[in-house]
């Protein structure tokens, strides 16, 4: 199967994810087609288990479509096999979730460093991209720091740091702001629009908080019940893209 | 990931469960020790047991006689084999002795020597065998841990006694030791020589010695100073007339003139015409240069008989014992196994977030079971270095005790365990081998796990 970009950093066409669960068919996502611009700012806006993370975890090669297609870079990630989604996750997107999954064991460093060795990157190397990666965030100086001794915020700007150490082309975000105080999460999405904008990075984030989305998005593509029901541009508040 | 993050990673995620992953590593210790032990005792055994027939001289040594007397002896000639039974016999005399001494890697030729004796002691009367040692035994380990010491020299006037003949001699046979005794033997000597009839010396340059005519047996009596007692019996060679209870230097006995029973047989074969041995015994300068050796000999007319096959046969032996042991040393390691199954287990369980962050950071499948495989393989390692170690001292431990018991028989001490390189590094391989082989299930569990699903566990 081949899929043009036209521009577009992913193409999802008709994407289904059922679950069977005893006998009821659990529809999490139900053919949703959307597309995300290189350098947009996409948020995916729903109540609780409206099926955006889920479309999520698509996007970012964590599940696998049980229907359509998924194009980023001219590749269907619904063909593609465990080492190539691998490579996938490595190199193409960084992911931030709600619950920052810093590894606690680690230091800051070490859990920054923690993908560039999955990408198998040249030791001598590392450093100086860790360095890179946590000044991005203004957390330069905690390096030798593990998880349990940042704040909340802290910490999620650490996830970014970690997301971003590998210089993906997009940051797949889940709820970065739900465990933080607003002001620590108006933080986040500054740092957010702030990498969107000065990287042109391409960011799809999940959130059910309408009044962010609207605030930081470019667009704003709303789900309930495993449906894209409507997908709102900033500009033209109300039309459909 | 490369091999070097894989191996920070294991070891960062083994240290984090230190308690845990120290016991587990410990059973594999165990496990391994007890298989190291086992073995250590085998291959101990094994050695002691060759170190004790080397001593014995029995393994590099090739015994010789000539085929007239193997025939006499009843040995049938239907066991000669076809390429042999076409040379043709010749008598094994003082140019024959010469002409082996020639042959390459041949370290010494001696003729064995036994005869019967009557030793005074006290005026008391002891009939006994005595046989004629080569100053050689002084350093081939047959007389280690004798009382007293070996034969001042080749030719001394000296005598070491087998300790259950001293026994008979004295209560307290130690108390022997520079005390003298009287040898009492028959001597030959030639008869004058007779008309009509060709008698010849002795090629070996004692008239005394001269055969084909007859000789007469004349008593005789030698003092000696007895040097020491022996526990053991050295072997003086192969097919005596019994078992020798005194020894005496080689040279000595040769120069006694001893009648033997080849004696004998010299006189009645008219076409002998020197004085020939009954055996000789050949020390080859090493037990694998024995068969050329032997086959030369062979070649030259002469019987021979070596133990080489009874070497095989104890190889064999002692594999089976070592096959048996190991088996039984395993059980411990297959157990610890099952405990390396559990905590890898137990670590998926707790890392399962863990596991889901690492696959959204990048990890392939391939990564994750490589993580776990370096895991179990960190615990093999360990534990088999420290199983190597600890079987190296239990080994210790059984042969300390064994020497302690020994000591209290007044017998000599042992070393009845050996770690050999090949025993040490085999049994760590063997412990990495069995760990990577517990860690297959864990591996492939974690590395299967939807990622997902692993991100939402709590």
């Amino acid at each position: 199967m081949s899929f043009g970009h036209n521009g577009f950093a992913i193409h999802a066409d008709n994407v289904s994810r059922h679950y069977q669960m005893g006998a009821a068919l659990i529809r999490a996502v139900d053919d949703v087609s959307l597309q995300v611009r290189s350098g947009e700012f996409l948020a995916l806006l729903g109540s609780s288990g409206s099926g955006k993370s889920t479309l999520l975890n698509l996007l970012a090669g964590l599940d696998r479509p049980t229907a359509g297609a998924i194009i980023v870079d001219g590749r269907n990630l619904a063909e593609m096999n465990t080492h190539e989604l691998a490579r996938y996750r490595s190199l193409t997107v960084g992911m931030v979730f709600q619950a920052f999954n810093l590894l606690p064991r680690m230091t800051l460093e070490e859990n920054v460093e923690l993908p560039l060795r999955l990408a198998e990157v040249e030791r001598a190397d590392r450093a100086a991209r860790v360095r890179e990666a946590l000044e991005r965030v203004h957390l330069e100086k905690r390096l030798t720091h593990r998880p349990s001794e940042l704040s909340g915020g802290e910490q999620q700007r650490a996830a970014l740091a970690r997301a971003l150490v590998n210089r993906p082309t997009i940051l797949l975000a889940d709820e970065p702001t739900g465990n933080l105080d607003s002001a620590t999460g108006e933080g986040i999405m500054l740092l957010l629009k702030h990498f969107n904008q000065s990287m042109g990075m391409t960011i799809v984030m999940v959130t059910h908080e309408r009044p962010l989305a609207e605030r930081f998005a470019d667009r704003i593509a709303t789900v309930a019940d495993g449906k894209l029901i409507g997908v709102i541009a900033k500009s033209s508040s109300g039309a459909h893209s | 990931m490369k091999i070097g993050d894989l191996t920070e990673l294991a070891l960062r995620n083994l240290r984090e469960a230190i308690l845990r992953n120290s016991l587990t590593t410990l059973g594999v210790a165990v496990g391994v020790a007890s298989l190291v032990a086992m073995l250590s005792l085998g291959v101990g055994l094994q050695q002691f047991a060759s170190q004790r027939l080397a001593s014995s001289g029995l393994f590099n040594a090739i015994f010789v006689a000539s085929r007239y007397n193997a025939r006499d002896e009843g040995r049938s000639s239907r066991q000669t084999p076809p390429a042999e039974s076409s040379i043709p016999p010749r008598p094994l005399d003082e140019s024959a002795r010469q002409e082996i001494a020639q042959l390459p890697n041949v370290g010494e030729v001696y003729p064995e020597i036994r005869f019967m004796t009557e030793i005074r002691y006290g005026d008391k009367p002891y009939p006994t065998m005595v046989a004629g040692m080569p100053d050689s035994a002084r350093t081939d380990g047959a007389f280690d841990g004798m009382q007293g010491n070996f034969f001042s020299g080749p030719s001394a006037d000296e005598a070491i006694l087998q300790i259950e003949f001293a026994k008979e001699l004295s209560t307290q046979p130690s108390s022997l030791i520079g005390k003298d005794l009287i040898l009492r033997y028959a001597e030959r000597q030639a008869l004058p020589e007779q008309s009509g009839k060709a008698a010849q010396s002795s090629s070996a340059g004692n008239s005394k010695n001269s055969a084909g005519g007859g000789f007469s047996v004349v008593p005789h009596e030698k003092k000696l100073r007895i040097v020491g007692i022996i526990s053991t019996e050295p072997a003086g060679g192969f097919g005596g007339l019994g078992r020798s209870r005194v020894f005496i230097p080689l040279a000595v006995a040769e120069t006694l003139s001893a009648t033997q029973v080849n004696d004998l047989r010299d006189v009645l074969n008219a076409s002998n015409k020197t004085h020939s041995y009954g055996s000789l015994t050949v020390r080859v300068k090493s037990p694998t240069l024995v068969p050329p050796v032997e086959a030369a000999i062979k070649n030259m007319g002469f019987s021979t008989f070596s133990l080489l096959d009874t070497t095989r046969n104890l190889s064999l032996f002692f594999t089976v014992i070592d096959l048996l042991l190991g088996i039984f040393g395993s059980l411990a390691l297959v157990v610890a196994t099952l405990g390396i199954v559990n905590t890898l287990v137990m670590a998926i369980l707790e890392r399962r977030r863990e596991i889901g962050v690492f696959k959204a950071l990048g990890a392939d499948d391939r990564d994750i079971k490589q993580l776990f495989f370096a895991e179990a393989g960190v615990m093999g390692l360990v534990g088999g270095i420290a199983g190597v170690t600890l079987g190296w001292l239990i080994g210790k431990g059984v042969t300390w005790g064994t020497n302690i018991y020994l000591s209290r028989r007044n017998l000599p001490p042992v070393n009845i365990s050996s770690v050999p390189l090949w025993l040490a590094l085999g049994a760590i391989v063997f412990a990495i081998a069995v760990s990577l082989a517990a860690g297959l299930y864990p591996a492939s569990r974690a590395a299967h796990l939807n990622p997902v699903e692993a991100l939402r566990y709590e």
